[in-house]
């Protein structure tokens, strides 16, 4: 008895199949590949807070710079506070928390999670004097440095983890691997923003939120058109919600940024009023553009973690179906295009 | 073996015509190298209790029931053959392992150096450095090591790295019964199986085929390469592997723009209205 699972590769509701139907073999359905074994809570919640913090200190630097104090302290202490989170749940995912500092036993550039411990390791102490200066008002130019300092390593912190995931086996964290830095620098600045949004709100943070939201919407879009097969797991099950759940939220949160602009027009005549039209009725009390904000901000940040989450998810699932994995890997050999010449069957 | 001078690369030649499905290798491989139990378990689906390649499971034999025609030149199958002759079944049996690749991407990426090449030219984990971040996991594209439960290091075939170095051969090809797992060094192993397959070529098993052993392919060659008698797949082993890290070059530069436009990004936001009042 045949007890080779072959199954078909195929598209859920019908719609226009990006992949052509596939047959494939496998080993009883079991999947090629290991699961990962990182926690959800941990790993996408780092790529999540990675992405705040880095983000943040940009804003912080800009808000330093041009001298909105209030700005600059909601992102510095933003910024502090994501990292420090993001330190914790990264020792609390090791099989061995107490080895921490093997992290930094060697620096590998092969190795995406040596080089970002190495960025965190400069970063955090960065980004931790960044607040401890805004927050007590002691040591100014020190804290104009670590702030400086924090704005030059913050992009790192907030693209790398693209290169983290992508740099695997997985196939829907693989294939993804052209777009994701900039999926990531997207929903990194639009979870700054929205931080900023909720505390501070200010014409800078409103323009980074709309502009990173549609860096974010932009991307996961030009990225699930190029990965093929392994995009499916973006649009199925638990990823799948939790994708659409962050497309609704972050293009929510970018109209309402948009919005408390518009609406905040008349409290800043000499902001952004010259450039948006004065779209919304004068009965606006004064206190509506910080509610929308807030509002904004909200949406913001739980679109950015929204997609973190689905994109971690996205990939087990993708490790745990072995279609994935052999199919496209079928379809190189196929096609002429594979490494493998002896497999040619 | 010599002991000075340059050692050869050596590695496993898996040809999986003539294993029986004894587990033996299972077996020695999980004596030797003290590995704990990990469930006694029956899966229903096969004469394969073990599943697969994990922390605790570091040789894997797969068992796969083929409804295909019986064309083997050998005496004892054309005797099975003609006593049953009404069935069409035939068994495919595998011991898969670690494949010591010759681009490793669970080397690559493992952030401590817990994961190193041996002067044999495998790859071990130093378990007294792994601290059980788990990224080679799902670096490894042929989903061979894991984390051990209630350890939480990462665990694999060594290749049995203490018998390499007092020049005895892995506990699992000392106890295959058939010489269906073989110990050497590489280039020998590649020239032997090259003609191994050529034989059964000859002998009218045509798709008989080699896997892991082209330099070339995405792994850079497997240094436990296997000759198989259908697609990869059908054993559980992906049929075209590479090295993600064949890729990094290029997801750091583009990490680089993506952060660069970020900073760019966010620095436009604030151009244009300067400073606040």
């Amino acid at each position: 008895m045949t007890r080779t699972d072959e199954r078909r590769a195929k598209r859920r509701r019908g719609e226009q199949a990006m992949v052509p139907e596939a047959r494939f073999t496998s080993y009883y359905g079991m999947p090629v590949l290991n699961r990962p074994v990182w926690k959800a809570l941990d790993i996408a919640g780092y790529l999540f807070l990675g992405g705040l913090a880095g983000g943040s200190s940009l804003l912080a630097a800009g808000a330093h710079a041009t001298g909105r104090r209030a700005l600059a302290r909601a992102a510095k202490t933003g910024a502090f506070g994501a990292i420090s989170l993001s330190l914790a749940a990264l020792v609390h995912d090791l099989g061995r928390p107490a080895r921490f500092l093997n992290m930094l036993r060697v620096a590998k550039p092969t190795s995406p999670m040596s080089v970002g411990s190495w960025l965190l390791a400069c970063y955090g102490p960065l980004a931790g004097a960044a607040a401890a200066t805004e927050a007590t008002g002691r040591f100014p130019r020190l804290g104009a440095l670590a702030t400086a300092g924090a704005a030059v390593l913050g992009p790192a912190v907030t693209t790398y983890t693209a290169v983290l995931l992508s740099d695997t086996a997985v196939p829907s964290w693989h294939e993804g691997h052209r777009e994701m830095p900039f999926l990531f620098a997207g929903s990194g600045a639009a979870a700054a923003a929205g931080l900023a949004l909720i505390c501070a709100p200010a014409p800078p943070a409103r323009r980074m939120g709309v502009l990173g939201a549609a860096a974010e919407l932009g991307a996961a879009r030009v990225m699930k058109k190029r990965m093929g097969l392994a995009s499916e797991p973006l649009e199925k099950g638990a990823a799948g919600r939790l994708m659409r759940a962050s497309e609704i939220l972050t293009a929510t949160g970018a109209v309402l940024a948009a919005l408390s602009g518009a609406a905040g027009s008349r409290a800043m005549p000499m902001t952004i009023s010259m450039a948006m039209p004065r779209a919304m009725p004068m009965t606006i009390s004064t206190a509506m553009p910080r509610a929308i904000a807030t509002a904004a901000g909200a949406a913001l940040l739980g679109g950015s973690a929204a997609l973190r989450f689905g994109v971690f998810h996205a990939g087990v699932a993708s490790a745990q179906d072995p279609v994935y994995t052999v199919v496209p890997q079928r379809e190189r050999l196929e096609q002429g295009r594979g490494f493998s010449a002896a497999a040619h069957g | 073996m010599a002991e000075t001078g340059e050692r050869p690369r050596v590695g496993f030649f898996t040809d999986t015509s003539v294993c029986i499905g004894c587990k033996a290798c299972e077996v020695a491989c999980k004596e030797w190298n003290a590995i704990p139990e990990d469930g006694l378990v029956l899966t229903g689906m096969s004469y394969d209790n073990t599943q697969g390649l994990g922390a605790d499971t570091w040789r894997h034999v797969a068992f796969i029931e083929q409804r295909k025609p019986v064309e083997a030149p050998v005496d004892v199958f054309e005797a099975a053959a003609r006593a049953d002759a009404g069935s069409e079944l035939r068994w495919l049996m595998a011991s898969d392992v670690c494949k010591h690749c010759t681009h490793a991407a669970c080397l690559d990426v493992c952030p401590t150096g817990a994961l190193f090449r041996t002067e044999f030219g495998t790859v071990v984990v130093q378990e007294d450095i792994c601290n059980g971040c788990g990224y080679c996991i799902p670096a490894c594209p042929y989903g061979v090591i894991d984390q051990r439960k209630g350890d939480g290091r990462a665990w694999k075939c060594t290749m049995c790295y203490d018998r390499l170095g007092v020049g005895m051969e892995p506990a699992c090809a000392k106890a295959c019964p058939t010489d269906s797992i073989q110990f050497g060094p590489l280039d020998e192993l590649r020239e032997r199986a090259a003609s191994r397959v050529e034989d059964l070529h000859d002998a009218g098993v045509t798709e008989a085929r080699l896997y892991g052993a082209d330099p070339d392919d995405g792994v850079g060659g497997a240094g436990a390469f296997f000759l198989l008698l259908d697609e990869p797949e059908v054993y559980g082993l992906p049929p075209d592997p590479v090295a993600t890290t064949r890729d990094l070059p290029s997801m750091w530069r583009r990490a680089a723009v993506a952060a660069a436009a970020l900073a760019a990004g966010v620095a436009a936001c604030f151009v244009r209205d300067g400073r606040a009042r």
